[in-house]
C-alpha cells in the first residue's frame, strides 16, 4: 500500500516529533507534514509517565502535548500505530511493518528508543515491566491494586522517580541498583547519597552494587534472583536501565552512528534531507567541548526540534547550542538541572543537605559546567548564567550558600 | 459556563478563548490552539517557559506566587511586576493576560 507522499515525514510522536510539527506550522511551513509512529495515542508527554500519570495525579486527556483536534486544524496527519522498519534515503521513502509505503521530501527522524531490556532468563515474564510509553503505564496502573511488592531494577531517574510514587501508594518497594551508587550515569557522588538516603527513609529497600542473574516464576509472583545468589519475592517488576535509541532502519539505510545517528551541529544526518532529533541523536555538544553525544530529555528533543524547523523555514538556522536542562520530581524533592556534568573533574555542595535544600556545581579546569539544585530553585535559575558563561568563580564563595550565584556569573 | 481569557499574543493579536475550569492558564491557552508558549515541562512548575503579563488589576485576584515561581521567572530577561507563569494560575473568568517574549 502506499500512502500519500508528504513534504515532510516525522518518525515519532514523541516530544520532539511533536514539537517540530508545532514549530514548523508555528513558522508558516506550508508544505503537508506527517507524524508516523508506532504508538496508538496522540502525542502525550512522558515524564508525567514515572510520576503524576503513574500516581493518577494526571489522567491521560491532560498530559496530551496537544488536543487531537489541533492536529486536524494544523494539518499534521498522524499516521498511527505504523512503526517504520526500513528507510530508502535514495527514493526518499520510508517503509511500515504493515508494508506501506510514505514518500517524503524531507525525513525528521524523533523515534526516541526503546526501553533496554533486561537480557537474563525471565526478562519477559508477565509482571516485568517497562517505563517509556503510555501503555507500559497503563500495563503497571492496571496490575497495581493486586500489587503487594514491587522490584525495581535500576537506580537512575525513571526508577527513582516509579519507587517514590509506589512507596506513596503503599507498595513494598525494593529498588535493585549494579553500581555502587544511584544515577551513577549522570550525576555526581553527593547526589547519588543524597537520594539514597532519601528513598531509604521513605521504605525502599535499597541495594547497590547488585546485578539481577534472572527473574523467577514464584508461588506467588515472580523471584529475582542476584548473581550472590540472593533472591528477592515481589508481584511485579519494573526495569528502568536506559534505552536504546532506535535508530536501526537509518543506520541500515547507511546513516553515520552507533549509539544513536549521528547528527551536525543543526541536526543533519550523513543522509540527504534526513535530520534527527531528540534522544536518538548523537549531537556535537556546546556544553561538552564539542564532544559528540545524546541528550535524553524534553528540553533537548523541543530545542532540536526548534533547529531543524528554523532551518526548513528560512533555510539558515544558529547551530544548535541550547542549554542543557532537565527536572526529575521525587516525593517533595524538586530537583532541577542545568548544564552537563559528564566530564567533571570537581564539584562543590553549596547550601544544606539536612535542611533537604542544596546544590551541587560541577566545574571542569574551574568552570561551572552544571548544577543539580534540590528544593534550590534560585540557584537553579542563577546558575543557568554561571554554565552559559562558563564561569570561573571561586571554589569558596561556591561553597558560601550565602553567596548568590548572580553575583559570582 | 466556562471561563473566558482575553489572550494576547507575541504578534499582538488579542482572542478570547474558552478555558476548562479546572486547567491551568497555560493548558487553556493551549488547548485553543495558540502555540507559541513552549510549556516544556508540563506545567509542573520546573520551567519558565510559560511565562505571561497578566492585566495589572487583576494580578492581586490571583493566588499569590510560590517562592519556586518567583525564582524560576527569573530566568526571564522580560519579567516585570505583572509576570507570572501560566502554568501555576487557575483560569478566572475574565482574565486578561499577554504572552511574554521569547528569551
Amino acid at each position: 500500500m502506499t500512502l500519500p507522499h508528504y513534504d515532510v515525514l516525522i518518525v515519532g510522536g514523541g516530544h520532539g516529533g511533536a514539537q517540530a510539527a508545532i514549530a514548523l506550522r508555528q513558522r508558516n511551513f506550508a508544505g503537508t507534514i506527517a507524524i508516523v509512529g508506532d504508538e496508538p495515542d496522540p502525542p502525550y508527554e512522558r515524564p508525567p509517565l514515572s510520576k503524576e500519570y503513574l500516581a493518577r495525579d494526571k489522567p491521560f486527556e491532560r498530559i496530551l502535548i496537544r488536543p487531537l483536534a489541533f492536529w486536524t486544524e494544523r494539518q499534521v496527519d498522524l499516521l498511527l500505530r505504523r512503526r517504520v522498519v526500513r528507510v530508502e534515503a535514495d527514493a526518499h521513502r520510508v517503509e511500515t511493518a504493515d508494508g506501506a509505503t510514505i514518500g517524503y521530501g524531507v525525513l525528521i527522524w524523533a523515534t526516541g528508543g526503546a526501553p533496554r531490556r533486561l537480557t537474563c532468563s525471565g526478562h519477559d515474564l508477565p509482571g516485568v515491566h517497562a517505563v517509556r510509553t503510555r501503555a507500559d503505564a497503563d500495563a503497571i496502573m492496571a496490575e497495581l491494586d493486586t500489587v503487594r511488592r514491587v522490584c525495581i531494577i535500576g537506580g537512575g531517574y525513571i526508577g527513582l522517580e516509579a519507587a517514590a510514587v509506589l512507596i506513596k501508594a503503599g507498595k513494598q518497594v525494593t529498588l535493585l541498583e549494579a553500581q555502587d551508587r544511584l544515577l551513577a550515569r549522570v550525576a555526581g557522588a553527593p547526589l547519588s547519597a543524597f537520594y539514597a538516603s532519601e528513598h531509604r527513609a521513605a521504605g525502599v529497600d535499597l541495594r547497590l552494587n547488585v546485578t539481577v542473574d534472572c527473574i523467577e516464576p514464584a508461588d506467588r509472583g515472580l523471584s529475582v534472583r542476584t548473581a550472590d545468589g540472593e533472591t528477592f519475592a515481589c508481584d511485579m517488576v519494573i526495569v528502568g536501565i536506559g534505552i536504546v535509541p532506535a535508530v536501526e532502519p537509518l543506520l541500515a539505510a547507511g546513516a553515520a552512528g552507533g549509539n544513536g545517528v549521528d547528527v551536525d551541529d543543526r541536526c543533519r544526518t550523513s543522509l540527504p534531507e534526513i535530520f534527527a532529533i531528540g534522544d536518538c541523536a548523537a549531537h556535537p555538544s556546546a556544553y561538552a567541548d564539542g564532544a559528540r553525544l545524546r541528550v535524553e530529555s524534553v528540553q533537548n528533543a523541543n530545542d532540536q526540534a526548534a533547529t531543524v524547523a528554523t532551518l526548513l523555514t528560512d533555510g539558515t538556522a544558529p547551530p544548535y547550542a541550547a542549554l542543557p536542562w532537565f527536572w526529575s520530581n521525587q516525593y517533595d524533592l524538586r530537583l532541577q538541572t542545568v548544564g552537563l556534568s559528564i566530564g567533571h573533574d570537581d564539584l562543590v555542595v553549596r547550601g544544606d543537605r539536612a535542611a533537604r535544600s542544596f546544590s551541587i556545581v560541577y566545574l571542569r579546569a574551574g568552570r561551572v559546567i552544571a548544577l543539580d539544585c534540590v528544593n534550590a530553585t534560585k540557584d537553579y535559575v542563577q546558575g543557568r548564567k554561571l554554565v552559559e558563561r562558563g564561569a570561573i568563580p571561586p571554589r569558596d564563595a561556591l561553597a558560601d550558600a550565602a553567596t548568590p550565584l548572580k553575583e559570582l556569573a | 459556563m466556562m471561563p473566558t481569557l482575553t489572550v494576547t499574543t507575541r504578534s499582538g493579536e488579542t482572542r478570547s478563548i474558552a478555558a476548562d475550569p479546572d486547567a491551568s492558564v497555560m493548558r487553556a491557552i493551549r488547548d485553543a490552539g495558540i502555540d507559541e508558549m513552549l510549556a516544556s515541562c508540563g506545567g509542573c512548575c520546573s520551567c519558565a517557559t510559560c511565562h505571561v503579563f497578566v492585566d495589572q488589576p487583576q494580578l492581586d485576584s490571583l493566588p499569590p506566587m510560590s517562592v519556586d515561581e518567583d525564582d524560576l521567572l527569573d530566568i526571564s530577561e522580560h519579567r516585570t511586576a505583572c509576570s507570572r507563569l501560566s502554568c501555576q494560575l487557575p483560569s478566572l473568568d475574565g482574565l486578561r493576560v499577554t504572552i511574554a517574549p521569547e528569551d
